[in-house]
Formats: C-alpha cells, sequence, structure tokens
C-alpha cells in the first residue's frame, strides 16, 4: 500500500516524429484535485490515457493507486474511472440506458443496475431526461451523464479530461460543483484542463504541461510566486497612450513592461513596490486616462508565459473563457 | 452557488448532497462473468437497433435487391429459367447478402472509437474481448434477419427447398458461425484503420474477390482454369457448397468440416490480432 495516487518515473508516449509524452515524473499523493494543466497538444489526454490504462507507454513506469498501469492494469481498471473527450457515453442509447449498461458491466442485475441508474440520474439532475437519447442532450447534460457513468460505482481515483471545454459558464460551475462534491467525499480527482482560472479554482496542486513535459509543479500560489512578488497591471483608457505610458512606468520603476494583445495593457514583475505611487502620479502628470491600475499576485497565464516563453492560449479563446 | 440554483431548478440542476449520497450508497457488486459482459454488449447492440431502426436497411432492403437482381439476371442465361437456376442460387445469394453485410461490424467499431464509447468500455474492469464479442453477438441478429430476408424473397420467387424447413436452418446456422469468424476480420481492420470511410474501402477490397470468386452464381466448371484454382481454395466456396447440400438436402460432404474449421482459424487468428491491437490502437 502506497500513500501515492499516481506515481511515474519517464513515462513516454511517441507517435511517429512526436513525443506526445516525454518522459515525466509523477508523484501526487492521494486525496484532493491534482491539475494537469497545458495548452491542447501539450500530452496531457496522452498521459491521462496511459494512465488510465487505455494506451501502453513506450517507455518508463507508472504506478496508480500502487498497482502498475502495465502489469496489472486490470487491477487499475477495478479502481479507477475516466471520463473524457475519449470516454464518453453512447449517443444512440437513452441515458437510463446508458448507465444501466455500465451498471450491468460493473456486475449488477437487472433491477439493482435499474436503481443505481436511476439514483444516479436522479443526483445528476438527469431523471427528467432519463428516457432521451444523449444526442439529443444538452452540452451540460451531456457532461453530466458522461461523469455519472464514471461514478456508477464510487471509484477511488477519477480522471477527467477537459470537463468544462465547450461549456457555458453555468454549466460549467455545475461540473466544478461536482467535483468538490466528489473530493468533499474522499475521490482523489486528477483533471486536465486548458483553462488557468479552472485550475486555480479547482486544483490543490497543480503540473504545468509543454510539449510532452512537466515544465513546473506546484500549487497554485507557488507557480505564481515563483514568477516574481506581484505583478503591475496598467490599462490605458485609450490605446494611443499605451507607447507614452510605458516610457513613463518604465522610467519611474525601472523595470520592463511587456505588452500583451490586450492593445491597451502593460504587464510587469515586480520586486520591490515601493515606487508605484509615484509612477501613478507621474501618470496622472501626463495626462495619460487609465481604466485600470492594479498591483496583484500573476496570473497563471502570465506563469504559463513566464515558464514557457509563449502564451497558454490563443486570444481568441481567452475571450471564450472571459465570456 | 450551487444551493441557489438547487432552489431555483430543482428538477435540472445536479444536486451535490445526492451525488454524495449517491458515491457512499453504493456496493461494488461481484465482477461480472465473461458471458455475463459479452450479453451485456449485446444487448447494448440490439437497443442501436430499436434506436436507430435505419440500420437494418441493409440486412432488408439488400438481400431483397441482391436476390431479385441475380436471380432474374443470370437466371435465364445460366440455366434457361428462374425456376431451374433457383435451387442453386438461393442459398448461395443468402450466403452472399450475410457476408456482405458482415463488413459493417467495422465501420460500427471505427464509429464506436471515434464517439469515445470504446473508451468507456476498455477503461472498464472487465474480461476484455466481451465489448467485441457483445457487437458480433448483436450483428448476428442483424445476419439472422438478413438471412430470414433472403429466404423470404426466394420462396416468393418460387423457392421450395429440398431439405425443408431444418435443412434450411442448419444451412443458415452454418452460415452465421463463418460469419462469427469473418466478423472478426472486420473488428481488426476497424481497429487498424483511421477512418470509417477507409474501413469500408478496405472491406469492399477483400470482400469482393471473396465473394464473386466463388460458386455463388455459377457452376466452377465452366471457368478458366487459373479462376477454378481461385474458387477452389476460397472458403467461400466450401461454405456455400455445405450450405447448399443442406438446404437442397443433399449428402453434406467434407465442406463443412472445412467450413467449421475455418470459422474457427478466422477466430484463433484475427481474434488474436484484434486483441493484442485493443490494448493499445492509435
Amino acid at each position: 500500500m502506497t500513500d501515492l495516487a499516481i506515481e511515474t518515473a519517464g513515462l513516454t508516449k511517441v507517435y511517429g516524429d512526436t513525443r506526445a509524452v516525454d518522459g515525466i515524473d509523477l508523484a501526487i499523493a492521494r486525496g484532493g484535485v491534482h491539475g494537469f494543466l497545458g495548452p491542447n497538444g501539450a500530452g496531457k489526454t496522452t498521459a491521462i490515457r496511459m494512465l488510465a490504462t487505455l494506451i501502453r507507454p513506450d517507455a518508463g513506469s507508472a504506478k496508480v493507486l500502487g498497482r502498475d498501469v502495465v502489469r496489472e492494469a486490470d487491477a487499475v481498471r477495478g479502481l479507477v474511472s475516466l471520463t473524457g473527450q475519449f470516454a464518453s457515453v453512447d449517443e444512440d442509447l437513452t441515458g437510463r440506458e446508458n448507465l444501466r449498461l455500465i451498471a450491468k458491466l460493473y456486475g449488477f442485475r437487472g433491477g439493482a443496475a435499474t436503481r443505481r441508474a436511476d439514483e444516479l440520474l436522479e443526483a445528476f439532475g438527469l431523471a427528467d431526461a432519463a428516457d432521451r437519447q444523449v444526442k439529443k442532450y444538452s452540452g451540460g447534460m451531456r457532461r453530466r451523464i458522461d461523469i455519472a457513468a464514471s461514478l456508477v460505482v464510487s471509484p477511488e481515483l477519477l480522471f477527467l479530461d477537459e470537463p468544462t471545454t465547450g461549456l457555458d459558464p453555468r454549466a460549467r460551475n455545475e461540473v466544478w460543483d461536482i467535483i468538490r462534491a466528489l473530493v468533499a467525499h474522499g475521490t482523489t480527482v486528477m483533471l486536465t484542463t486548458q483553462y488557468l482560472d479552472e485550475a486555480d479554482q479547482l486544483a490543490d496542486r497543480i503540473s504545468v504541461i509543454d510539449r510532452g513535459r512537466i515544465i513546473a509543479e506546484g500549487t497554485s500560489s507557488e507557480l505564481k510566486a515563483s514568477v516574481g512578488s506581484g505583478t503591475l497591471h496598467v490599462r490605458v483608457m485609450h490605446r494611443d497612450d499605451r507607447d507614452a505610458a510605458r516610457a513613463i512606468l518604465v522610467r519611474e520603476l525601472g523595470v520592463d513592461f511587456e505588452t500583451t494583445h490586450d492593445p491597451q495593457a502593460l504587464v510587469a514583475g515586480l520586486e520591490d513596490r515601493s515606487g508605484v505611487t509615484r509612477a501613478l502620479t507621474a501618470l496622472e502628470d501626463a495626462d495619460i486616462g487609465l481604466a485600470q491600475f492594479s498591483l496583484g499576485q500573476p496570473t497563471l497565464d502570465e506563469v504559463f508565459l513566464a515558464l514557457t516563453g509563449h502564451a497558454a492560449e490563443e486570444p481568441t479563446q481567452d475571450a471564450e473563457e472571459a465570456a | 452557488m450551487s444551493a441557489q440554483s438547487t432552489a431555483e431548478e430543482a428538477p435540472r440542476a445536479p444536486q451535490v448532497d445526492a451525488i454524495a449520497s449517491a458515491l457512499t450508497s453504493v456496493e461494488r457488486p461481484p465482477r461480472p462473468s465473461a458471458l455475463s459482459a459479452s450479453m451485456s454488449f449485446g444487448w447494448r447492440a440490439l437497443l442501436k437497433i430499436k434506436h436507430v431502426p435505419e440500420q437494418l436497411a441493409d440486412v432488408t432492403l439488400f438481400p431483397v435487391i441482391m436476390t431479385l437482381l441475380f436471380t432474374y439476371l443470370f437466371g435465364g442465361a445460366i440455366s434457361g429459367s428462374v425456376e431451374s437456376y433457383i435451387a442453386y442460387i438461393a442459398p448461395g445469394v443468402m450466403v452472399q447478402s450475410v457476408l456482405f453485410i458482415t463488413m459493417y461490424s467495422a465501420s460500427t467499431l471505427r464509429t464506436d472509437i471515434d464517439r469515445g464509447v470504446f473508451d468507456r468500455f476498455r477503461s472498464l474492469p472487465i474480461w476484455r474481448a466481451s465489448a467485441l464479442i457483445g457487437m458480433l453477438l448483436g450483428d448476428a441478429v442483424r445476419y439472422t434477419l438478413g438471412a430470414a430476408v433472403t429466404a423470404a424473397v426466394c420462396l416468393a420467387i418460387g423457392w421450395r427447398p429440398e431439405g425443408g424447413f431444418l435443412g434450411v436452418l442448419a444451412g443458415v446456422a452454418v452460415l452465421l458461425i463463418f460469419a462469427f469468424g469473418l466478423g472478426w476480420v472486420w473488428l481488426f481492420f476497424g481497429l487498424i484503420l483511421r477512418t470509417p470511410g477507409s474501413v469500408t474501402a478496405v472491406s469492399t477490397i477483400v470482400l469482393m474477390p471473396v465473394l464473386f470468386g466463388s460458386n455463388i452464381f455459377v457452376d466452377p466448371s465452366t471457368m478458366p482454369g487459373w479462376l477454378q484454382a481461385w474458387v477452389d481454395v476460397n472458403p467461400v466456396s466450401g461454405l456455400v457448397t455445405a450450405v447448399r447440400a443442406f438446404m437442397n438436402g443433399t449428402p453434406v460432404g467434407p465442406e463443412l468440416g472445412m467450413s467449421l474449421a475455418w470459422s474457427a482459424g478466422l477466430v484463433a487468428v484475427f481474434g488474436s490480432l484484434t486483441m493484442w491491437k485493443y490494448r493499445d490502437p492509435r
């Protein structure tokens, strides 16, 4: 018996010329949510699929709840559940039929399988839609039935692969509530996401993954602290003023300001906060109108940029997420 | 947040308390047997037929068209009349219809993989082959229907099998066993080929020479030597001969044993290949 939920050493998966997962070492404790954060194509899903025994590693080893994913794959399957883009339900069947099928496959007999299916449908707010084909479900309902299918027996470890991708904010909050309920019950959740605020909200610890490698690991606060003690966000009222504002800020604070895809914004990491008031006055004196002037912890977006040298997401996805 | 939305629309939102209690209330039952897991997957296939009855078009319309087309197209030319040809072609066209339908197993599997259902099944602690066997069991229902439709059409246009009802039944049984073996070939293709389109294309290319280069429509003695050689080694010819013997009430020769051996061989070879690929598909 081990205290670790997941333990890997040099875990690797190669597809052709691409090292989809390139030597990952993980030691993830039981309990809570562990976030796997990275952009599309970073290798999150490939890593999760190896851990859930769906594909076999090309090199390295992995233990899930103390069982080897290759040699004791069947034992691992008995302890974990998987929900995600690649582990879904049958769209042609109704919600109830899907849950009954999974229940039967876990060994529930006819009546017990139906009772278990109905209990989950009720809990996930799907009782009204129980006899509708899943292909007619909304995005949020679809995600709920996917998660419900993973909870037909209580797994010790649940893999959630991008559980909120494509959901509207309300449906996303519902999924977050479900995840928090699972954690409160003692289930370990391993969550992959490309949304920085999702990892921030849910995950106790975060592994940042990029191009198949883990590039940072820690709590959200630790990751932010690694970038600097604070970040100054300035947004000018008129985009034409940005260059002038930047010159003043650089002069007063002695640090370099970065521009982002927002044409009005300026961002800089600060080690020393003492000159901030002076800088604000200087901007006022120069008649530069400000929409925002804030000093705070860096966002995970900035952390990602600092760690990888490139942004986590395309601007369009940013906008979608902010909606 | 959750308490609020629960109060506002109790029936539609997930209920966190109920989820928590659903997690604790469950006691894990003992693992299902291999047979029971396979039957559950077979049940799934039947549910899919219930929800998407259009998918029966291939097993109902296709045999009708095949039977009418080939009987009337070739009947006159080959035997002088449809009446004398029907006894020869009816068992053959049944074999052809059913074997043609088996090919769809590959695209069914491919669709499951693409939609993500397949990974859900593979992540369950069950006997690994059961999902695929269940799929083939469900298909067996479709094959039976295809055979029944073909038989009905043949009977309607004058087929009077000498082997009687039991003879026809025995012929269908041999055919279904062979179809089960052939199904593993398509499942293997479904796993290694990436798109439903390529699955169908490759399956057709494999199936055409096997179906048409056989004794289904014409007596091989009229064929050139090289083609006769192929027809003789083609397992479908042996199958057709065996099915014909049962249905026409003539003595069943060594072809029966050969057909069963081929079926077993296909399961052994392609079943193993499929299960090997099943562990780590792309």
